[in-house]
C-alpha cells in the first residue's frame, strides 16, 4: 500500500496523477465476426473437375488425410505408415505443394503438456513424410493441443479420433 | 494510482465526528502471533482453522445524500457494504452478519458506535463507514473496524477513489479487515485475467477477459479471432502474458496494460508457449518446441536473447518462479511421465520433486514460498505440496480440475473446471471449501493478479 501519513499537497498531487492516467486500459473490443470451420478439417466435397495438386486432389487419392496415436504416444504404427505412404506418393508427384501437418491431443491432458504434445506428433508425421522422399521446406508443423478437437465429447471413441496429426494440404 | 489515503483530507472534507482521523494507522500485527487478546484470527495453514470469525457490517451511512458518477451515495453505501460482507464470506475466514437486518448506523455514529445493540447479534468485530461525495468528482469511503466485546477501535482507513472504481473502495476496506484481523496479506482489491470461452468445442471462441477478483467489472481484451491460452500477470501489473494463435503462428505475446498494444516475446520460428514472470516482473520463462523437443527458456521482458534452462530430451515445460526467483518448479516427462522438477534460476541443480503415480503437472509456486500448486494428471484434481516435495494434498474432488493459480496472499487457489466447457472455481487452501467465480461465458486458464497499488 502506498497510503500511510500523506499531506494535502501529495493527496492533490495524487489526485492530478490518476485524473492523468484515466485511459490506461484499452477500451473493450467488438466481437470478432466467428471464423468458419476447424483448422485441419479439409472438405472433400467438389464442384466439379478436380484440378491436380489441390486438395480435392489429395483427399480423393490418398487413404486419409490423417494418423492416429495411442494416449500420450507419438508413435506411427503401421496403419499410420500405410497413409504416411500414401501421402508422401502423392507429394511427390505434387512436387510444389506445401502442407501444414497439425497436431492434436485429446483432452485427456493439461493444456501446456498436450501442446507439446501435440507437436511431437505433427513432427513425427513430418519425420516419416521426410523419411519417404518429402524436403522438410515443404512441410510446415502447427500444434493444436487439446483445442480443436474433431470429435466433441468425453468417450473414448471422440479421444481415438480426437489423437491426430493431419496433412493439410491448401485449397 | 487510483486510491490515495484520506488521512489528513477527510479532517477538511468529513463534517462532525466522523472524519477519518489523524491517528496514523499502527503497525500490521505480527504474523503467526497467538493474539487472541488483541482480536487477531489464529489461522492454521495445514491443519484447518477455528470456526470462522462473526463480523457485523451494517449498511454505510452518508454524511449527505449527493450523486455522483458511479450512483447516490446513500445507495453506495449500502453496496459498499454487501461487498464487504461478500469478500469476507468468500474469504471462509469470517462469518459476516449483515448488512441486511442489522440496525441503521447514523453518520455521528461511525465513529461512535452502539456496542450495546451490537454485541446482542452475536458479533466479535463490526465494520462500520461512509460513503462521501467530494467537491472534485471523487468518492471517498470510509472503513473502521471495532472489537465489540472490548469497545475498542481496531484500525480506520480511508479511500478516496474514482466513481467507476467505487468497487476498490469496498474492497481496500475488506483487505483491512482481512489483514488486521488475520495479521495476513489479503487478496479482495485483485484482478483476473482469462480465457473467456463460447461456442462447440470444435470451433471455440476464445478472447482474452479481465475481471474483478470477484467477476465485477468485465471486460474483454482480444476479439476472439485468434485463440488465446494461458495469459498471467506481470507482479509489476504492467504487462500480461499470453499464448496467441494469431496468424497461426502459435506464440508467447506480451499485453501492454497502458497503452493496449500487444507485441512478440521473441521472434522465432518454432512454437512458443507456457510464459510466467519472475517475481520481479524483469524476465518471462516459456517453453519453445523443437522438432518434437520442448525446453524452458528465459528472456527480458522486453526481449532479447532466450536463453536456455533445460536441455533434456523430452518435454519440459510449466515453469513458475519461487517468488525470492531463486528457483523454478516446472514439469518434465524426461523420467518417463509427468512430474516436477525445480532448479536453480539459470537451470543448474535440477532435481525431481514428486514421485506419485499418474502424473502432476502445471505446477505454480505460492506466493508465500511454502507450497508449490499443481495438477494431478489421470484424476485430474488440485493439490498442493511442499517445495521439497512432501506433504502433498489434494484440494479438490470431483470433475475435471486443471491449471492452478495463487491468490495474492497463497490463502487460496483459482483454477479451472470441466474438461471441455470450462468453469473458473476457488478452493481455500485451508478449509478445501470452493466455490465458482461468476464469468458471464465458460472460462479457462485464471491468473490471480497481485494486490493493486
Amino acid at each position: 500500500m502506498i497510503m500511510r501519513k500523506t499531506s494535502l499537497v501529495a493527496i492533490a498531487i495524487a489526485l492530478s496523477l490518476s485524473a492523468g492516467c484515466r485511459s490506461r486500459t484499452a477500451a473493450e473490443l467488438p466481437p470478432a465476426p466467428v471464423s468458419d470451420g476447424t483448422p485441419g478439417d479439409q472438405d472433400s466435397s467438389t464442384t466439379g473437375a478436380i484440378v491436380p495438386g489441390s486438395r480435392a486432389d489429395f483427399l480423393q487419392n490418398v487413404p486419409s488425410d490423417r494418423i492416429f496415436f495411442a494416449f500420450d504416444s507419438y508413435s506411427i504404427d503401421a496403419d499410420s505408415r500405410r497413409t504416411l505412404d500414401a501421402q508422401a506418393e502423392w507429394l511427390n508427384r505434387n512436387a510444389t505443394v506445401r502442407v501444414t501437418i497439425e497436431g492434436h491431443a485429446d483432452e485427456r491432458g493439461t493444456r501446456e503438456y498436450n501442446l507439446a504434445l501435440g507437436d511431437r506428433r505433427a513432427n513425427a508425421a513430418r519425420d516419416y513424410l521426410q523419411s519417404r522422399g518429402i524436403v522438410a521446406t515443404r512441410m510446415q508443423t502447427l500444434s493444436w493441443g487439446k483445442e480443436r478437437p474433431a470429435v466433441e465429447g468425453s468417450n473414448e471413441s471422440a479421444w481415438a479420433q480426437n489423437r491426430r496429426a493431419v496433412t493439410v494440404v491448401p485449397e | 494510482m487510483r486510491i490515495i489515503p484520506i488521512i489528513a483530507a477527510a479532517c477538511s472534507l468529513a463534517v462532525g465526528a466522523a472524519a477519518l482521523a489523524q491517528t496514523p494507522p499502527e503497525a500490521p500485527p505480527a504474523q503467526g502471533q497467538e493474539a487472541s487478546d488483541d482480536g487477531q484470527l489464529v489461522v492454521d495453514v495445514t491443519g484447518g482453522r477455528r470456526a470462522a470469525l462473526p463480523v457485523a457490517v451494517p449498511y454505510m451511512p452518508t454524511p449527505q445524500p449527493a450523486a455522483t458518477a458511479a450512483g447516490n451515495t446513500q445507495a453506495l453505501g449500502r453496496q459498499v457494504a454487501e461487498i464487504i460482507a461478500t469478500d469476507l464470506r468468500n474469504s471462509e475466514l469470517f462469518t459476516p452478519i449483515g448488512p441486511s437486518g442489522l440496525q441503521a448506523v447514523s453518520f455521528p455514529q461511525v465513529t461512535a458506535p452502539d456496542f450495546a445493540y451490537f454485541s446482542t447479534t452475536g458479533a466479535q468485530n463490526l465494520v462500520q463507514g461512509f460513503v462521501q461525495a467530494n467537491a472534485n468528482g471523487t468518492i471517498t469511503v470510509g472503513c473502521y473496524l471495532y472489537d465489540v466485546a472490548a469497545q475498542t477501535e481496531l484500525t480506520r482507513q480511508g479511500y478516496v477513489v474514482q466513481p467507476r472504481d467505487w468497487r476498490r473502495g469496498a474492497h481496500r476496506c475488506a483487505d483491512t479487515i482481512y489483514s488486521r484481523l488475520t495479521g495476513e496479506g489479503a487478496y479482495f482489491d485483485t484482478r483476473i485475467v482469462y480465457v473467456s470461452e463460447t461456442g462447440p468445442a470444435r470451433r471455440r471462441i476464445k478472447r482474452l477477459a479481465i475481471m474483478d477478483y470477484d467477476g465485477a467489472n468485465h471486460r474483454f481484451l482480444t476479439n476472439g479471432q485468434w485463440t488465446v491460452l494461458t495469459p498471467r500477470f506481470a507482479p509489476n501489473q504492467q504487462t500480461i502474458t499470453f499464448m496467441t494463435y494469431q496468424d497461426e503462428r502459435p506464440r508467447v505475446m506480451v499485453y501492454e496494460l497502458d497503452s493496449g498494444r500487444t507485441r512478440p516475446l521473441v521472434q522465432a520460428s518454432h512454437m512458443t508457449f507456457a510464459p510466467r514472470y519472475s517475481p520481479d516482473s524483469r524476465y518471462i520463462i516459456f517453453s519453445m518446441a523443437v522438432n518434437g523437443n520442448t525446453d524452458i527458456y528465459r528472456v527480458p521482458v522486453g526481449g532479447g536473447t532466450p536463453q536456455r534452462l533445460t536441455n533434456a530430451p523430452g518435454i519440459d515445460t510449466g515453469g513458475s518462479y519461487s517468488p525470492d526467483g531463486s528457483r523454478i518448479v516446472f514439469e518434465s516427462d524426461r523420467g518417463g511421465n509427468q512430474q516436477l522438477y525445480v532448479m536453480d534460476g539459470d537451470g543448474s541443480n535440477q532435481r525431481r520433486i514428486s514421485f506419485g503415480g499418474g502424473g502432476y503437472a502445471t505446477p505454480v509456486w505460492s506466493p508465500r514460498g511454502d507450497l508449490i500448486a499443481f495438477t494431478r494428471t489421470g484424476s485430474f484434481r488440485i493439490g498442493v505440496m511442499s517445495p521439497g516435495g512432501g506433504g502433498e494434498r489434494i484440494l479438490t474432488s470431483g470433475g475435471y480440475a486443471e491449471g492452478p493459480t495463487w491468490a495474492p496472499n497463497g490463502r487460496a487457489v483459482m483454477f479451472t473446471r470441466g474438461a471441455s466447457q470450462g468453469q473458473l472455481w476457488y478452493v481455500d487452501v485451508a478449509s478445501g471449501a470452493t466455490r465458482r467465480v461468476p464469468t458471464p461465458l465458460g472460462g479457462s486458464d485464471p491468473a490471480w493478479s497481485p494486490l493493486r497499488d
